[in-house]
C-alpha cells in the first residue's frame, strides 16, 4: 500500500472500475451473480448483461424485490452482488436486506452508488446521508465507504468473498487520488496515511482526500495531525481508534453522511467505552439532501478541508 | 387420481390438522385460522407432489416450499414432523424460548424449512430467487410458494409476480390461500384483492382457481403442464376443517382453554374416522 496523494482527482472514475471488474469477477467465478435495478447503464455493466442474461440480471425498478431475489439466490448457492443508487440500496429495501438477507443468514453484497453529496444534480431524493446508519444497525453487517479506485480494485473481490450482508458506498465519479494502483487493504483495518501528535483525523470515503488537505493546512499553522482512512466503518478498527486517542488526546471524524449513525457515532461508541477524549465531528448536521454540484454541496453541508481544519483547532483546544 | 390416493391425501390432511391442533394446544394460543387453511395443500404437496428427503433436508435437488405467510409455520411444522424431518415431541416447544419452532418459519432453526418468512411479502421474492437459482444451477427442483390473500396487500408480491413471468421462472408455482380474511377482518373490507385469477393472468401466469379443501383438484392444479408459471388460487375458508374455528369471526390468532382445543381435535378425529370408514366400505 502506497499513498500518492497530491491534491488531484483520481485518474479513474469508480464507475469505470465497476463496469470492468464486475464482469471480470462474474466470468471468473460461476457462483457469482449480479443484479441491478435499472441502473446498469450508470456503472457500465449493461453491455455485459445483454450478452450474459443469466449472470447479470436486470430486476427493473424494484429494489425490494431485487434484495429478496438476491437472498433467494444465496439460498440456492450463489453469491449475489446488487447495485443501485445509495438511497434505494438502503432506505428503499431496508427491511428486505435486514430480514431476507441478514436475519435469514443469506449472503448479499449491496453496492450503493453516489453516497451523500456525490448524488449532486440528482438532488435530495437521491442523496443518502443515512445509508451507513441503516446498514450499521443490521447485526453482523459490514459497512465500507470506498476512498479511491485503487482501493475499489483491491477491496471489491474481498468484500464479495466475505460472508453476510455487506454494504459498499461508492461515488460513481472520481474522488481525490490517495493510493497507488495495486495497493492492498484489509477489511476492518484502518490505514494511517499521515502521522501527527496534536490530533487524529479519522475519515472515510469522499472525505479522506479532504482530511489530508486539512492536515496540510493545519501543518502551516504548526498543528500536526495524524490522518487515518477508516474505510471500514463496521466492524470498526477499535484497537486503532483507542491507540490514536491515547497518542494524540483528541479525535476529529470526517464523513459524507449524517452525524447520526455513521463514522462519528461508531468512533464515539468506541471511545466512550474505552478511552474518552474530546471528539470533533465533520458531518452533515441532521439534514436532508439538496441539489447542486458536489463541491458546492460539500461547502453548504460543511464537508470541506477548511471545515475539518477548523474542527481540529476547536477540538485540540478542548484537550 | 384413484380413490385410494385421494383418501390417503384426505387422511394426511386430517392428520396434519390434528397434529397442528395438539401443537397449538401445548402453547395455548397461536395462529390457528391461517394454519388450518393450508393443511390440505400441505397434504397434497408433501403427500404426493414434492420430492424431498427427510433424512437429508438440505438435499440440493429437492423441491422447496416457501410459506410466505410465515404465521402458518405451525401447520408446516406439523407436516414436517409427520414426515419425519424431526421428532413429533418437538412440536410441544412451539414458541417457547430457545425453540427450534418459532411462530414464523425460520430455515436456520427448523430442519425442512426452506425459507425464513414472517414479514409478509418477503417470501415471494426469496422464492423467485430460490427457483431461479435452482434453474441456473441446472437442478430439477420446483419451488412452491404459498401466499395469503391478505399478504397480497404488500406491493413486493406483485413485483415478484411480474418478475416470475417476465423472466420465465416456470419452476416456481404460486399458491394463493384465498381464505378471505386478514387480521383485522374480511379482506373484502380491509383492502379488497379484486379478481385474483384475472390479476395473475394479466401478470403472465397460467392461473386457475380451485377449492382449497379438494385434494384431487389441488393435485391437478399443481401438476398441470404449462409453458407459463402456474398460479393456483385456493378458494378457501380461514380456519377450514374445524367448523367452530371457521365460524369464529376473529380467528387469525386464538387463545382458548385445553378443553376447547380438545373439542377441535375431536371434531377432526371424527372426520378422519369417517374417511377411514369410507375406505373400508369401498
Amino acid at each position: 500500500m502506497k499513498v500518492i496523494y497530491n491534491g488531484k482527482p483520481d485518474v479513474k472514475a469508480f464507475k469505470d472500475v465497476l463496469g470492468t471488474r464486475i464482469p471480470e469477477m462474474l466470468d471468473a467465478d460461476p457462483d457469482l451473480i449480479y443484479l441491478d435495478a435499472d441502473l446498469m447503464s450508470c456503472i457500465g455493466t449493461a453491455k455485459y448483461a445483454k450478452a450474459h442474461p443469466d449472470r447479470a440480471i436486470n430486476c427493473g425498478i424494484a429494489e425490494a424485490n431485487m434484495a429478496g431475489i438476491a437472498a433467494g439466490l444465496s439460498a440456492a448457492g450463489f453469491k449475489p452482488i446488487c447495485h443501485t443508487f445509495g438511497p434505494f440500496a438502503s432506505r428503499r429495501c431496508f427491511d428486505q436486506v435486514f430480514l431476507s438477507a441478514g436475519y435469514a443468514k443469506n449472503d448479499l453484497t449491496m453496492i450503493g452508488t453516489d453516497p451523500g453529496v456525490c448524488a449532486a444534480y440528482n438532488g435530495g431524493t437521491h442523496m443518502p446521508f443515512e445509508d451507513m446508519a441503516l446498514y450499521r444497525a443490521i447485526p453482523g453487517a459490514t459497512v465500507i465507504d470506498v476512498t479511491d479506485t485503487a482501493m475499489l480494485e483491491d477491496i471489491l473481490p474481498k468484500v464479495v468473498a466475505r460472508q453476510g450482508v455487506k454494504y459498499m458506498r461508492i461515488n460513481r465519479k472520481a474522488n481525490d487520488l490517495v493510493y497507488e494502483a495495486g495497493s492492498e487493504f484489509e477489511i476492518g483495518k484502518g490505514v494511517v496515511l499521515r502521522e501527527g501528535g496534536d490530533c487524529a483525523i479519522i475519515a472515510c470515503g469522499f472525505m479522506v482526500g479532504r482530511a489530508l488537505k486539512a492536515a496540510e493546512m493545519l501543518a502551516e499553522k504548526g498543528i500536526s495531525a495524524t490522518v487515518v482512512d477508516m474505510f471500514t466503518v463496521k466492524p470498526l478498527d477499535e484497537a486503532l481508534v483507542v491507540e490514536l486517542a491515547e497518542k494524540t488526546g483528541c479525535i476529529v471524524t470526517a464523513e459524507n453522511h449524517n452525524r447520526i449513525g455513521g463514522l462519528y457515532s461508531a468512533v464515539c461508541d468506541c471511545l466512550a467505552a474505552n478511552r474518552p477524549v474530546p471528539v470533533g465531528c465533520v458531518a452533515v448536521e441532521d439534514a436532508f439532501g439538496e441539489v447542486g454540484p458536489a463541491d458546492e454541496l460539500a461547502e453548504r453541508f460543511g464537508l470541506t478541508a477548511g471545515h475539518i481544519a477548523a474542527e481540529v483547532e476547536k477540538t485540540v483546544a478542548r484537550k | 387420481m384413484n380413490a385410494q390416493t385421494k383418501r390417503e391425501l384426505k387422511k394426511f390432511a386430517a392428520e396434519i390438522r390434528i397434529t397442528l391442533l395438539e401443537e397449538l394446544k401445548a402453547r395455548g394460543f397461536g395462529h390457528i385460522g391461517g394454519s388450518l387453511s393450508v393443511c390440505d395443500v400441505l397434504a397434497v404437496l408433501y403427500g404426493s407432489v414434492m420430492r424431498y428427503r427427510p433424512e437429508e433436508p438440505n438435499w440440493p435437488d429437492r423441491d422447496k416450499l416457501v410459506c410466505s405467510k410465515g404465521h402458518a409455520g405451525p401447520a408446516v411444522y406439523a407436516t414436517l414432523a409427520l414426515k419425519g424431518f424431526f421428532p413429533k415431541e418437538k412440536l410441544a416447544t412451539l414458541n417457547r424460548t430457545g425453540t427450534m419452532l418459532p411462530s414464523h418459519c425460520d430455515k436456520n432453526k427448523t430442519p425442512g424449512i426452506d425459507c425464513t418468512t414472517g414479514s409478509l411479502g418477503q417470501g415471494t421474492s426469496q422464492a423467485v430467487g430460490m427457483a431461479l437459482g435452482d434453474r441456473l444451477k441446472g437442478r430439477p427442483s420446483r419451488t412452491f410458494l404459498i401466499v395469503g390473500d391478505g399478504e397480497l396487500d404488500e406491493g413486493q408480491c406483485w413485483e415478484a409476480a411480474m418478475f416470475t413471468a417476465a423472466k420465465k421462472v416456470n419452476n416456481l408455482v404460486w399458491i394463493v390461500d384465498d381464505n378471505k380474511k386478514q387480521l383485522d377482518g374480511p379482506t373484502a373490507e380491509i383492502l379488497p384483492v379484486f379478481d385474483l385469477r384475472a390479476k395473475f393472468e394479466a401478470f403472465g401466469f397460467d392461473a386457475v382457481r380451485v377449492a382449497g379443501n379438494d385434494v384431487e383438484a389441488l393435485y391437478g392444479a399443481l401438476t398441470r403442464p404449462s409453458d407459463k408459471p402456474l398460479a393456483v388460487i385456493m378458494d378457501n375458508v380461514k380456519g377450514s376443517g374445524v367448523k367452530a374455528v371457521e365460524e369464529t369471526a376473529s380467528n387469525h390468532s386464538m387463545t382458548v382453554g385445553p378443553e376447547v382445543w380438545d373439542s377441535y381435535i375431536a371434531s377432526v378425529k371424527a372426520d378422519l374416522e369417517a374417511i377411514e370408514k369410507e375406505g373400508v366400505e369401498a
